[in-house]
């Protein structure tokens, strides 16, 4: 019996002595905004919770408007936005003294492909745009065989089919014949097996069932894309309130994309990681 | 509990002298009983009501949701307009491309269905031994049972390709395998017909020369029309007749399993009463039983068109989703867009803070498919409520 009492005791000792350790690591990492950058954050999360026990991030996908509004209220601490920041939104978080600092933590290139039968392997930004907009309607106009184009777009929802509106429609509409599929891979499946298609996957998903088109000479690699010369990427932001203290959870979270495995995450999911070799 | 059961046992005694216990109830329990099943009633009631409301319910939320579409857009540019582009910095709602989607793609899919349903039908309920029927029923059932994700899939991997590498002469020869034989019963019916003008003498040498005659013509009519179709190029496989022969085979167990049922119920005794008269079998069917089920084929007909209507992954998959009005308007080989699709595709980031209009338009186009769909079902109903009327002799 006072054997029982006597652990007891002990359990309930080191339960409150366990309770200060406990909450002085807890923290929360609250992440909000893009929907394109969000399985980004997501991998490190996953990441980061399994190597910091005491951590709790969370992350939402709410548009890179609403992540980077939250962050200039305070309601996150990383506004994730896959475009940056607009002037009256800086004037905003600096009225709120929030000054929002950005982190590049991935490149999101698009490569157009075609079909690996295509001889067509180099398309200038003005051609490709003419082709989406329906005023290029057969590959003999661009140096390929007499073969009508097929066009295919990611749906309407997507970042990816934001990059191509801002990077490659600049203002004009996709010609209403264009087909709509709803993920990069369906993209891949429908040109691979379509002659006369185009189509525009995240570099990761270039592989050789599709022969990806350089654009104004310039091939789709990652490397090409990382150092800015191929011109249809974007780079992904996460937005932070000032600098984070350096050692802090959230200093160690916005550099993960800085260290390899960040990097083979950030590729893992079709993006292209901000490294030059 | 128990004390209750002592009081029916006295009162059964006090009560009621001349009964024997157990056999009739005291006044009290039969309240309960009554009370209870009056309960039951309510309960039975309140969970049959739940249905209806429900379907309440979707109307008014959906209705709700879509109001504020039409509040800020009006209705001139969504049913008239043919220009999509919800997410663009000026967003344009012109949705017509879009109905016109899902009607060409619910027609064409009843187009195929619809004879080959129907004929399957006639054939399961006159034609095959009870046995086969058996055996073939549920077999066309299956049908039914298959997930429209694993149809979809079959439409966009296997098909698609296929209409884009040999297009023009599988529907060749499709085509003409479907018409032979169609072509050769309307050239016996037809040079029958044209025989019977002429004096009996000559007749049976007539119906020799007009027979041979058409068939010739029958024939060049046929190449023409296949070496025609084998030219055809298909540059897109995920088109509107791929979805179309989809949504056929998805709706056809619909239509042959309710226009079977409508034949059956036509009779034993009108089809005896028409051989009796010496009409022959084919006359029977044409003539008699198919009439006389013509409400419940129509009630059949429009549950596959709703079907069809309704299907939404498969389109999403494999109907290309572009929304356009192909020129000519029944050019079947140009990629189409749906209502059912639209709103699957469109709903991910489409939310009421960030783009009002741009997600009120879809609770916009499922009203459209909710009163579409719910004036179908009254129709269907209305249908088959005239057939059993007629069958009644009414």
């Amino acid at each position: 019996m006072k054997m029982l009492r006597k652990v007891c005791l002990t359990l309930l000792a080191g339960m409150f002595l366990a309770v200060p350790f406990a909450s002085a690591d807890e923290t929360e990492l609250v992440i909000d905004g893009s929907t394109t950058v969000g399985p980004i954050s997501k991998a490190f999360a996953e990441y980061f919770m399994e190597e910091n026990p005491g951590v709790n991030v969370t992350v939402s996908e709410s548009g890179s408007g609403n992540g980077i509004k939250s962050l200039i209220n305070g309601a996150c601490d990383i506004g994730q936005a896959s475009r940056w920041m607009k002037e009256g939104e800086f004037k905003a978080a600096v009225e709120n003294g929030v000054f929002p600092v950005a982190h590049v933590v991935g490149l999101d290139g698009l490569a157009p492909v075609v079909h690996p039968a295509n001889p067509v392997g180099n398309l200038t930004l003005d051609e490709i745009r003419d082709i989406y907009a329906g005023e290029i309607r057969n590959w003999n106009e661009v140096g390929g065989p007499n073969m009508g184009i097929v066009k295919v777009s990611r749906d309407t929802n997507s970042g990816t089919y934001g990059v191509w509106q801002d990077v490659v429609m600049r203002g004009k509409d996709i010609s209403a014949d264009a087909e709509y599929v709803g993920s990069n891979g369906a993209i891949r499946a429908r040109v691979q097996n379509t002659r006369g298609a185009i189509g525009y996957v995240g570099l990761g998903f270039v592989d050789r069932t599709v022969k990806g088109v350089s654009v104004e000479g310039i091939e789709p690699t990652p490397v090409n894309t990382a150092t800015g010369r191929y011109p249809i990427a974007r780079p992904l932001y996460m937005f932070t309130n000032g600098y984070p203290e350096l050692g802090s959870a959230l200093h160690r979270f916005v550099t993960i994309h800085m260290t390899p495995v960040g990097q083979s995450l950030v590729e893992s999911i079709g993006f292209v990681p901000q490294t030059q070799y | 509990m128990k004390e209750n059961e002592q009081n029916n046992y006295i009162s059964c005694k006090n009560g009621n002298p001349a009964s024997i216990d157990g056999l009739v109830m005291s006044e009290r329990a039969r309240r309960i009983r009554r009370g209870g099943g009056m309960l039951m009633h309510l309960f039975l009631l309140l969970i049959t009501a739940s249905s209806a409301i429900a379907v309440l319910f979707i109307f008014f939320y959906i209705g709700r949701d879509a109001i504020p579409f039409f509040q800020s857009r009006g209705f001139v540019e969504f049913f008239s307009k043919n220009n999509w582009y919800p997410s663009s910095e000026n967003a344009r709602f012109g949705a017509l491309a879009i109905f016109y989607g899902s009607g060409i793609v619910a027609l064409a899919s009843i187009l195929i269905a619809v004879p080959v349903g129907v004929a399957a039908s006639v054939c399961l309920s006159d034609i095959l031994s009870f046995k086969a029927r058996q055996i073939a029923k549920p077999i066309i059932e299956i049908l039914a049972a298959i997930p429209s994700v694993a149809y979809g899939f079959f439409a966009l991997v296997l098909l698609a390709p296929m209409m884009q590498n040999m297009g023009g002469l599988l529907l060749a020869v499709v085509t003409t395998v479907f018409l032979a034989p169609v072509t050769l019963i309307v050239l016996i019916l037809f040079s029958d017909i044209a025989s019977s003008k002429f004096r009996p003498t000559l007749r049976r040498h007539m119906r020799i020369a007009l027979m041979i005659g058409g068939g010739v013509m029958g024939i060049i009519a046929l190449f023409a029309l296949f070496s025609k179709l084998a030219a055809i190029q298909i540059t897109s496989g995920t088109n509107a007749l791929n979805v179309s022969i989809i949504l056929a085979i998805m709706a056809l167990p619909t239509i042959v399993s309710v226009a079977e049922d409508a034949l059956q119920a036509a009779g034993s005794g009108l089809r005896e009463g028409s051989y009796a008269m010496g009409a022959t079998r084919a006359e029977t069917m044409i003539r008699v039983v198919i009439p006389a089920a013509s409400s419940g084929i129509c009630a059949a007909v429009i549950l596959g068109f709703m079907r069809a209507i309704g299907e939404t992954m498969v389109v999403w998959m494999a109907s290309g989703n572009a929304a356009q009005i192909p020129q000519p308007w029944y050019n079947l080989l140009e990629p189409v867009r749906t209502l059912t699709a639209t709103i699957a595709g469109d709903m991910g980031e489409a939310d009421h803070i960030t783009g009002a209009d741009r997600y009120h338009v879809l609770f916009a186009m499922g009203l459209c498919l909710l009163v579409i769909s719910f004036v179908l079902n009254l129709l269907s109903e209305w249908a088959v409520m005239r057939s059993r009327k007629k069958m009644r002799g009414e």
